[in-house]
């Protein structure tokens, strides 16, 4: 499956280790929350980066202690319809001050890059090469913004503010 | 009315072209009905039982003479002539094709219109009262607030794909015309005892199988934190509403499940969790929305001009102005509701020929301007009353002045099994039967206000719950049966309606209608007892044992 990162077509580094599989001795792992929250020291002590495949249904404050030393959180879209993930991404961002790897995971579309972007999110792993090849282009497509997130755009409501400022001034 | 300014219609321009891309996407083969079924949603798109339907948004239901003639001609050059005012602010046209939509969007945003969250698990369209703005004794403009929640809602990256379509309506008087009751966030715009402005948030209304009047969550929240309150509410729904059966889905099963007391609390809390998150609006934010919203340059006129005394010599005239008139907050100007029921026709359909019309008339005698109510009416928000008797000789020819605004004709109803997949039973064939039964406007004027409203299915996109008589179309054995309640309302005392007998056959309930009014005449302590109140009156029993002891 393609991974985009900070806006490009990606090796994935990462290896999603399913539970009861054996973890390789070194390289980036992700692996499941049962897994990680069930020995969280002994994960990040291995060689090699840690990351958490964390479901859309699961309280963040399990995680939060951790934040500060895993190398991802990769949020979950079980079907495209199901976005309780961006109010996670936007939390993880906005609230708890997460600044690493930040991957979407799931049924990802190219209908979504610009959502999860707002919302976050800084990795996708992407269901169609399409898509994926489409990112650069998918990203260009809005150029205004309604909203104020943690992703820094300016909204349309300042950009406004910001010209009447600008045209008082001149005056 | 707001003037778009161009990032706003850079951004609908943008949404077109996205959807275009994905119109394109879909009759390659590249995605496939599925995923393609939840994105033309996103954009108001409906595979209805002949063809596709395209629900436009009409945002608090204001509309310009110039974007009223745009939506004529997308009916007349994409659909068959004519279009289908909703019951929420919205215009529906029943037979666009798919290929050609992203061109009929692409004619719509050249005006300001766009289809955005009309339909889908998204936050839809935000509507208000039909008379902001020139309603006496209104607070302020509640669509300064409604353009400011439309902006913040429209493409919102957190909230595009919650668990359930989620809608937001806005009064500011007293009487409330916008049903912010069965909304999932009522906003009810007053001031508090420091005269600061502020809303009552109620949440959790809605109709459908699991009907539901809203609930108050809190009873002032100032207008500077109504967006990070919404946001918070959205919030706590996103993460916590039901996914696992889209019949439990909406905010008010939450609610319902929670409480409205825990519910308030999680909201509370995630609330005050989100500090300062850039969404205070300060004065500045506020007047700079405000100043784009232009108000027309009344004359000082007479509160009685000649000409409207010379025309109550016509009593055609004078029927039409005491139903279709309402008072206007300027001396000497009018609110004239244009009635979408005639006798026979479906109600709310509009030709493109009325469209264009009205259009005109708006520009002559409305500062072109043009309002679309709830209840499937149009309005003119700002008639001189000099032009009134104009004005009805115009509405007169085009079949838009029939007197029965707020009478047992006034019906509301959704398209039913004419049109909709979904629906069980028509429900424009009964709203036309029951237009003909009651066409006598002597009979409707003395049965007084009484406002019918039909549902083809258990949905309640006909809002029969809450209709003074609610009709609702049920499937038994193959046949149309419905099912009938009354004293159900949509206003500020809003209440579902209760049930009053078996379900009867689609050829009787016509019959039934009719004796249940008869039932009501002979109960009602004085003419001006409105049905509704005498059923809260008397309660069902006493209709029910007239209307069934026969039957």
């Amino acid at each position: 499956m393609p991974l985009v990162k900070q806006g490009r077509l990606t090796t994935d580094l990462f290896v999603h280790v399913a539970d009861g599989v054996e973890l390789p001795g070194d390289g980036a792992v992700l692996v499941t929350a049962e897994r990680f929250l069930a020995d969280p020291e002994a994960l990040l002590r291995r060689a090699g980066k840690v990351g958490v495949i964390w479901p859309n249904n699961r309280n963040l404050d399990e995680l939060v202690p951790y934040l500060d030393r895993l190398a991802s959180v990769a949020l979950v879209f079980p079907t495209f319809r199901d976005g309780r993930a961006y109010s996670q991404a936007r939390l993880l961002r906005e609230r708890y001050g997460y600044d690493g790897e930040l991957r979407a995971t799931g049924q990802i579309l190219r209908d979504q890059f610009v959502f999860m972007t707002r919302a976050g999110f800084d990795a996708f792993e992407v269901k169609k090469d399409a898509d994926a090849d489409a990112f650069a282009q998918t990203m260009k497509r809005y150029s205004v913004f309604y909203q104020p997130t943690g992703d820094g755009r300016v909204t349309a409501l300042n950009r406004r503010m910001q010209l009447r400022h600008s045209e008082s001034a001149g005056q | 009315m707001y003037a778009y300014d161009e990032l706003d219609r850079t951004l609908i321009n943008e949404r077109v072209s996205e959807f275009r891309d994905q119109v394109k996407r879909r009759l390659s083969g590249e995605l496939t009905e599925d995923e393609f079924k939840i994105l033309r949603l996103q954009n108001g798109v409906y595979l209805q039982l002949h063809a596709y339907m395209f629900r436009v948004a009409i945002p608090y239901g204001t509309l310009s003479s110039k974007q009223l003639r745009r939506l004529a001609h997308v009916a007349r050059r994409y659909d068959r002539g004519y279009g289908h005012f909703t019951t929420r602010q919205n215009i529906q046209f029943n037979w666009i094709k798919l290929a050609e939509l992203p061109d009929a969007l692409s004619d719509l945003a050249e005006v300001g219109i766009h289809a955005m969250q009309t339909s889908g698990n998204n936050m839809r369209n935000v509507t208000s009262d039909q008379w902001a703005g020139v309603a006496p004794g209104e607070i302020e403009d509640p669509r300064i607030w409604s353009e400011l929640i439309r902006q913040h809602t429209t493409l919102h990256p957190e909230f595009s794909f919650l668990p359930r379509k989620f809608k937001i309506a806005i009064t500011a008087a007293e009487h409330d015309r916008a049903a912010i009751k069965i909304h999932d966030i009522g906003l009810r715009l007053h001031k508090n005892a420091d005269g600061e402005t502020g809303f009552e948030v109620l949440v959790g209304g809605g109709l459908g199988r699991t009907p539901f009047i809203a609930k108050t969550i809190k009873p002032f929240v100032p207008g500077r934190d109504i967006l990070s309150y919404i946001e918070a509410i959205l919030r706590v729904y996103n993460q916590y509403g039901r996914r696992d059966n889209i019949y439990k889905a909406r905010i008010k099963i939450l609610v319902h499940e929670l409480g409205i007391e825990k519910f308030a609390k999680e909201v509370e809390e995630e609330w005050k969790a989100m500090g300062d998150v850039g969404l205070t609006l300060d004065h500045a934010a506020i007047e700079e929305v405000r100043s784009r919203f232009s108000y027309p340059a009344y004359e000082k006129l007479p509160h009685m001009p000649d000409e409207l005394k010379q025309a109550a010599h016509d009593p055609l005239f004078e029927r039409w102005r005491k139903n279709s008139v309402s008072a206007h907050k300027v001396q000497g100007y009018s609110i004239v509701t244009l009635s979408l029921k005639p006798v026979g026709g479906p109600p709310g359909d509009a030709t493109a020929e009325q469209m264009d019309a009205v259009a005109d008339l708006a520009d002559k005698y409305s500062f072109g301007e043009i309002r679309v109510g709830h209840e499937q009416n149009l309005a003119l928000p700002h008639v001189a009353k000099r032009d009134l008797p104009l004005l009805f000789k115009a509405l007169d020819r085009l079949g838009l002045a029939t007197p029965n605004v707020n009478l047992v004709t006034d019906i509301i109803a959704c398209p039913g099994l004419d049109y909709c997949s979904l629906a069980n039973a028509r429900s424009i064939p009964i709203a036309q039967e029951l237009t003909r039964r009651f066409a006598n406007h002597d009979t409707a004027d003395l049965i007084g206000r009484l406002h019918i409203n039909i549902s083809g299915c258990i949905n309640a996109c006909g809002h029969h719950h809450v209709g003074h008589i609610g009709i609702l179309g049920v499937e038994k054995n193959g046949e149309e049966f419905y099912q009938i309640t009354i004293g159900g309302r949509a206003d500020e005392n809003a209440q579902l309606g209760t049930l009053i007998g078996p379900a009867v056959p689609y050829a009787e309930v016509a019959d039934v209608i009719e004796d249940i009014v008869e039932a009501y005449l002979a109960l009602r302590d004085r003419p001006e007892e409105l049905f509704v109140d005498t059923v809260k009156r008397l309660g069902v029993e006493p209709i029910r044992e007239r209307v069934y002891a026969t039957r």
